[in-house]
């Protein structure tokens, strides 16, 4: 199963990346964990038909799909990567089996996760990420039912919008601060994504046609189970509190990098203090700081789709540069228009990291809060922790547990560290990354027995 | 456990043809979808409780991040029901507090 290049994730990185690397001679594993190529937001894209109220963007994914059909490319499908060894290769599991790949070059395009939106209540049936339900409505065709969509950022106009379309309008828009004021300085440079501007002012439009109640500025966010098994949510804007009642509670406050597969190949990483969280350290090809290991898409930094398109083109370009079969000038004119591409795609990125900026409240919630809600540990003992010497992650996991279950930390590291920031008045920047070890996901040890020795051992 | 659930049919969804078994109830299923859809479609209550406090959850994130969804399918514990496809016939137990080491058929 070996191949000159494995890249991790079929998103629309990943799919760039694949075939721009197999045109270009190289044979290019592709490993996804889903049974359909597109990633989270092409989520089963080549199979869905007459989901015209899902939106053109998301109709787009389409053609990268189709891309892969090229015999320079394997796809597999259901494949969850545990662990890249730097001397066997990319380890992946499926149906309880694991398979190393090979690999001279690798691509990581694992994307993003939604940023954890922590406050009491929110590990109740009946509360879920905005893009969960996405997902649900994406790959199931199911939509909320009478659901409140809170938080902010742009993802919540276009879940409100797509339930309008369906017929399902969600019962009201809930949204946290916003700093659009704050954001105009980063305007002028917004403009050059003017058609991605005027998409979403049209997403607004249609909320506010359809007559959806819209509070703004909403705070100290609450929810419990009522008898009959639905929500109640109670939360406050200025003074005056509210309680609404709904069946579901969608939640968003923008997107994460996920960095845990690259964390822990210890990777160098570095704190983007616009968007809130850590990320690989990156050349502008997306070469990290292992030379032949590359990042491209979400997973690298926040840009969103188009941008993570044009990023995988320009890593499977370095890599091609790489292996001998394009040379520098080749590269650099064939990434010229990528480069543009991506410019574009990224002029909107300031104006909305600085618009939708993540309410400190959710940065470290209030302490009846579940925050790692594998372990079930609440921001008041983080705190009372905090503030007796665990004073870092590592620390933090020992004394409590914080990041030891399942999730391995997904869930709840970037509340730990922000109460940890809080608790000990540090910035979050020298509070992380967190060491993240193998395996990154869950797989027994009889599954890692059945791979054997590492070839250093049989030597 | 059998409150209504949270979602409702989108226009055009496929029928659900399959049939699960979630602790000897029938559940429907759509092809392509995943457990976890099917569980969520089937009821808006949990589908665990937790191995700490006994707490009920759901399914959250849908993307295999959070391990919110763990449920036993056909034997197996453990397994994140938002990342297996349904499968005519497929028995699925909820997970009430942790499995035990041996667990695993």
């Amino acid at each position: 199963m070996s191949a000159d290049l494995v890249i991790i994730g079929a998103g629309p990185a990943g799919m760039a990346a694949a075939r721009v690397a197999a045109e270009g001679g190289l044979s290019v594993t592709l490993l996804d964990e889903q049974e359909r190529a597109g990633g989270q937001i092409y989520r089963n894209v080549g199979a869905v038909a007459g989901r015209g109220w899902l939106g053109a963007d998301y109709a787009r994914g389409g053609a990268l799909v189709q891309g892969l059909d090229h015999p320079g490319i394997t796809h597999q499908p259901r494949a969850t990567v545990w662990r890249i060894d730097a001397r066997r290769g990319v380890i992946w599991s499926r149906d309880g089996q694991s398979h190393v790949s090979p690999a001279a070059h690798v691509l990581i395009a694992t994307g993003a996760q939604e940023r954890p939106v922590p406050f009491p209540g929110w590990t109740l049936p009946g509360l879920m990420p905005a893009g969960a339900a996405q997902i649900l409505m994406k790959q199931s065709g199911m939509v909320p039912d009478e659901a409140i969509l809170s938080g902010a950022g742009p993802l919540l106009y276009l879940v409100a919008a797509q339930m309008i379309a369906a017929g399902a309008p969600p019962v009201a828009l809930v949204e946290t601060p916003t700093a659009i004021t704050h954001a105009l300085p980063k305007l002028p440079r917004a403009l050059f994504g003017l058609p991605t501007l005027i998409k979403g002012l049209g997403l607004i439009a249609r909320i506010r046609a359809a007559g959806i109640p819209w509070y703004r500025g909403a705070a100290d966010f609450r929810a419990e189970t009522t008898e009959d098994g639905r929500i109640r949510f109670d939360f406050t804007t200025g003074k005056q509190s509210h309680s609404l009642t709904c069946g579901l509670l969608l939640t968003h406050l923008g997107v994460i990098p996920q960095s845990h597969l690259t964390r822990s190949m210890g990777l160098a990483h570095e704190y983007d203090a616009e968007q809130g969280a850590w990320r690989p350290t990156l050349d502008p090809w997306g070469q990290s700081s292992e030379p032949h290991v590359f990042v491209a898409g979400d997973g690298g930094g926040i840009g969103g789709a188009e941008a993570a398109r044009a990023k995988g083109a320009l890593a499977a370009l370095a890599i091609l540069h790489q292996a001998g079969k394009l040379d520098a000038a080749g590269r650099d004119r064939r990434a010229a228009p990528l480069r543009r591409a991506l410019s574009r795609a990224l002029s909107l990125r300031p104006f909305l990291d600085a618009a939708y900026s993540v309410p400190s409240a959710f940065l470290a919630p209030p302490d009846e809060t579940i925050v790692c809600r594998c372990e079930e540990v609440t921001a008041g003992s983080i705190r009372k922790a905090a503030c007796t010497g665990a004073e870092g992650l590592r620390l933090m996991r020992t004394s409590l547990r914080t990041g030891m279950g399942p999730c391995q930390g997904r869930m709840c590291e970037t509340t730990v560290i922000g109460l940890i920031a809080e608790a000990t008045d540090r910035p979050a920047s020298t509070l992380g990354p967190g060491r993240i070890r193998t395996p990154v996901k869950p797989v027994t040890l009889a599954e890692i027995a059945a791979l054997g020795p590492q070839p250093e051992e049989t030597t | 456990m059998n409150a209504a659930s949270r979602f409702r049919d989108a226009p055009g969804a496929a029928p659900r043809s399959l049939r699960l078994m979630l602790d000897g109830v029938p559940v429907l299923a759509r092809p392509g979808e995943s457990v976890a859809a099917a569980l969520l479609a089937h009821s808006g209550g949990a589908t665990r409780q937790t191995p700490v406090t006994g707490a009920g959850r759901a399914p959250y994130c849908m993307m295999g991040v959070c391990f919110d969804c763990l449920v036993t399918i056909d034997g197996h514990p453990n397994v994140q029901a938002c990342m297996v496809s349904a499968r005519e016939g497929m028995v699925i137990q909820r997970q009430i507090g942790a499995r035990r080491l041996g667990d695993q058929p």
